[in-house]
């Protein structure tokens, strides 16, 4: 049977403009049809200092089908360089533009004795999906833009995680991540969002270690900086949500930098302590529910389905049905994301399905028995099949059409709280 | 003409209707080149990313309740298809109806740009049929199936044997076309050629076209006035209504670019009049187009009738609200369905236009005609404002507005109008396509005006804090700086 997209849950790998636009005054150029960036952008909170209409395009039309896109594309590099003020111009190709064979590498090159950085990424959207398309242009930035540092600075830790703007998330959750390792005494420094940008890109191979936080997306960006730099990577596979994963993660960390162990465990009891101030005190709340069973699914990436399937059974004592995955987890990772849902306490063991097609998971949910509402975490189009099956449902994950996050994060202590006000903020509009 | 149901694509505006994309000039000098035929598409050295046809296209047929669309492309392409299932949802609830409606896409890779998958496309149109049982099966084409060259009319041949419903290609291209709007017409194209029948009665019915039928219960009862009842087309149309799209008395739109190929299509082949005016929107294009329908179902008096009621209820709302506008400088930046039929209704409230940029131009429409639009402002504009014809070019617009500093700026298509306001310019998203409707909705409009520029803490606060994303060399240059010389 061929492979059919139902309910997307992944874009192509050209989406990986949303990596570039996430690093503050980075600009992604596209040679591309005039469409791609609209159809690929249409969620909250893309505009900024640029945004997709913004980004140059050489609006591919049948005469660059047919005789060839190169010049149009140097045209309008060319003018980008002189309309727009970015730091850093991302090329990006295309379906059209590979397929003609258009020798963007070549037209970039030209560009190299230019004031301001000029880089291009392979990204055509037959190549692979946007979490592919987001390691693209990392990579692309490590390999034509980094350069070998003058020095290695003691406690700088880059981080990574999440893939910025698909994951509704991703920046709150990256801003929680370097409080984390800041309260340990290191210095994170990541590239996304307010304030980073290009100064923080500069200092990428500097680092004492990479910590990518993340299942296996990126896990080929810190490969390849040890590679180039040398830099150790450290990967910590689990988004920590709630108190157990951020207290292991703090201990994991802190670790592998050396930390005193004394340290790390009063800044871990500090946390805790204030954490189970409000478990306690709204632990009614989630004990004295009439509507919610013990079963709980996640359909999401399969960084969220590992992150809140262990802060779900470990922190707050749910059970979890079947989990799906549909990030389209590429096979090689596959075993390792599954060992995950096999490390559960009291060696609880999730089922877990990698599959892109929605409508296979639904069919599985509505003939599953939850033994009483369930609850679903996913995207907006798991609402139907909670509606179906009566669950209370929380829309966390791209596609997220009917919910608005600005800067709210899920990581760390505040995010597992945060977590739970959201799930029973649902729970908490039915009685019977 | 240009409308030709035997083929199985509609043509692209370029090719039909003579559309550009590029121009910069005024009212004056872009109605008279129309009418010559003179007027010359004017290329760019630098673009920013535009809108594709393919979303057009696809988005129209998939309001269409209970159909299925199999977009064949890679999948950011089906990107959409999120939005529009919740979209749907929202407006079947909105409207107490249920709508099954699927998006699916072939994720086309890399193994099919070489091989073909014209097969999996096949396959994968059967089993969306399998699990879902559509009433209408829309196949979309993309740039990547296109340029690979996959024989979709072939294999749509191939299913109309082996599925009992509709099954229509629907050609779109994204690299065809410089005009997104030519996917209305791949959509409307689609709907004329295999699920419009021919007429067997006819009923007392309008076929309205629009977008998402905001108006709905309000042009019920206006319709009711003159015994007919309208057909909203496409969002929540059922493949049975459409079928009978040619037993309809008239066909009306709220967007002359939306609407000319259908409604120059029903027109040319079942003879159902098609509404020519300008558009509904402010009195005058109220008016003109009420009575035009009035004539056209021979309900003359009836509309003479309720437009002396409704006058008297609204007019002098909007007069005392006009008093407060007066001398107001504007900008435009809209698709020309819009630029020209608001530059009319901003002139009717005594604002000054000073520059109305249109993203595309039709210098036609598809009965041969120049917009009706642009001949009344010829006619009746106070004076030959500025125009160009500006494909969503942001830094052209706030080049513009930076020379220009209008009072207000009105924007209409997504993400476009944040950057008028850190300019520093109070703007105003004509959204809602009924933003301006019938003496009401002018009355709204104008009152929203007359809100927007009186609080303008909003864009003082941002346009302050943020800096713009353009060089001072280009606020230097001349709007047009970018755009080549007719060759």
């Amino acid at each position: 049977m061929a492979k059919i997209l139902d309910q997307p849950r992944y874009k192509c790998s050209m989406a990986a403009m949303q990596t570039v636009h996430a690093i503050t005054r980075a600009l992604p150029i596209l040679h591309s049809g005039p469409g791609c960036a609209e159809k690929l952008s249409g969620s909250a909170g893309s505009s900024g200092y640029f945004s997709p209409h913004i980004f140059p395009c050489t609006n591919i039309s049948e005469s660059e089908v047919v005789f060839g896109g190169e010049d149009r594309l140097r045209e309008t590099i060319d003018n980008a360089l002189k309309v727009v003020d970015a730091d850093l111009y991302v090329v990006l190709t295309s379906c059209t533009s590979e397929i003609v064979g258009d020798d963007v590498e070549q037209v970039v090159r030209s560009f190299k004795d230019r004031d301001k950085p000029v880089i291009y990424a392979s990204t055509p959207g037959f190549k692979g999906n946007n979490y592919l398309g987001h390691e693209w242009v990392l990579q692309a930035i490590i390999e034509q833009y980094l350069k070998p540092p003058s020095k290695k600075s003691k406690g700088l830790v880059n981080i990574w995680a999440g893939t910025p703007l698909h994951d509704p998330f991703w920046l709150g959750n990256l801003r929680e991540l370097e409080k984390l390792i800041a309260e340990l005494g290191l210095t994170p420094n990541t590239i996304f969002g307010h304030g980073r940008g290009i100064e923080n890109i500069n200092k990428i191979p500097e680092a004492e270690f990479n910590l990518l936080v993340s299942p296996w997306v990126g896990l080929n960006s810190v490969k390849l900086l040890k590679e180039k730099f040398e830099t150790p990577y450290l990967h910590y596979a689990t988004l920590p949500v709630g108190a157990f994963e951020t207290s292991k993660f703090l201990r994991v960390v802190g670790e592998y930098a050396g930390i005193d162990s004394e340290k790390i465990n009063q800044i871990v009891k500090k946390y805790e302590d204030e954490y189970y101030y409000y478990i306690e005190r709204f632990a009614d709340v989630f004990l004295e529910t009439r509507v919610m069973a013990k079963r709980f699914t996640v359909v999401s990436d399969a960084q969220y389905a590992v992150a809140f399937t262990k802060f779900l059974v470990n922190d707050v004592g749910l059970f979890p049905a079947k989990q799906y995955i549909v990030d389209d987890t590429p096979e090689e990772y596959q075993q390792q994301v599954q060992q995950h849902f096999h490390e559960l306490n009291y060696e609880i063991q999730a089922e877990v399905l990698f599959s892109t097609d929605g409508h296979q998971i639904h069919e599985e949910i509505g003939n599953a028995d939850y033994y009483g509402y369930p609850l679903i975490i996913g995207s907006s189009w798991e609402k139907k099949i909670a509606q179906k099956t009566k669950a209370h449902f929380l829309a966390v994950s791209w596609p997220l059409n009917e919910r608005l996050v600005v800067n709210s994060s899920y990581v760390g202590y505040g995010g597992g709280l945060k977590l739970l006000e959201d799930i029973y903020s649902v729970v908490l509009t039915r009685f019977n | 003409m240009s409308i030709n149901l035997e083929l199985s694509a509609a043509g692209t505006r370029e090719s039909r209707l003579g559309s550009i994309t590029g121009y910069n000039g005024d009212l004056k000098e872009l109605v008279q080149q129309s009418h010559c035929g003179t007027l010359i598409d004017r290329q760019r050295c630098f673009s920013q990313s535009s809108t594709c046809c393919s979303g057009c296209a696809l988005a129209q047929l998939s309001g269409i309740r209970d159909v299925a669309i199999v977009n064949h492309a890679p999948s950011g392409c089906t990107a959409t298809a999120a939005g529009v299932d919740v979209l749907n949802a929202q407006l079947a609830v909105k409207r107490g109806v249920s709508n099954s409606t699927v998006y699916v896409g072939t994720d086309m890779n890399e193994k099919d740009t070489v091989f073909g998958a014209v097969g999996d496309l096949k396959d994968i149109v059967l089993e969306t049929y399998r699990r879902y049982q559509p009433k209408a099966i829309f196949i979309g084409t993309s740039c990547v199936s296109g340029i690979i060259g996959e024989d979709v009319d072939s294999i749509v041949e191939e299913l109309r044997e082996e599925i009992p419903v509709p099954v229509a290609a629907v050609h779109c291209e994204g690299f065809k076309t410089r005009i997104w709007a030519s996917g209305f017409d791949a959509s409307d194209h689609a709907v004329l050629t295999s699920l419009v029948k021919p007429p067997k009665k006819k009923r007392n019915i309008i076929n309205f076209k629009n977008f998402f039928e905001s108006a709905r219960e309000e042009i019920i009862e206006l319709f009711a006035n003159f015994g007919v009842e309208p057909l909203f087309l496409y969002q929540n149309s059922t493949v049975e209504e459409l079928a009978g799209l040619s037993e309809a008395l008239a066909t009306v739109c709220i967007c002359g670019t939306l609407g000319t190929y259908l409604g120059n299509g029903l027109e040319e082949k079942y003879g159902v009049p098609y509404v020519r005016t300008i558009n509904p929107l402010g009195v005058t294009g109220f008016e003109t187009w009420l009575r035009e329908i009035g004539k056209v179902i021979g309900k003359e008096p009836e509309i003479e009738e309720y437009i002396v009621k409704e006058r008297a209820e609204y007019m002098p709302k909007i007069e005392k609200i006009k008093q407060e506008l007066q001398g107001l400088r504007a900008v435009l930046g809209m698709g020309p369905g819009y630029t020209f039929e608001v530059s009319r209704v901003l002139q009717e409230l005594g604002i000054k236009v000073v520059w109305a940029a249109a993203w595309h131009y039709d210098q036609k429409y598809d009965n041969g005609e120049v917009p009706p639009a642009l001949d009344y402002l010829l006619k009746h504009s106070p004076d030959n404002f500025k125009l160009s014809v500006a494909d969503q070019q942001n830094y052209e617009i706030l080049n513009i507005l930076n020379t220009y500093k209008p009072d207000i700026y009105f924007s209409r298509h997504p993400g476009t109008t944040i950057w008028a306001i850190k300019q520093g310019i109070p703007s105003l998203c004509v959204n809602d396509e009924y933003m301006i409707f019938g003496y009401k909705g002018t009355l709204d409009f104008a009152q929203s005006v007359l809100d927007t520029i009186r609080n303008r803490s909003f864009e003082k606060n941002l346009a302050a804090r943020t800096k713009l994303p353009y060089t001072d060399w280009w606020y230097q240059q001349e709007n047009a700086a970018l755009l080549k010389e007719n060759t």
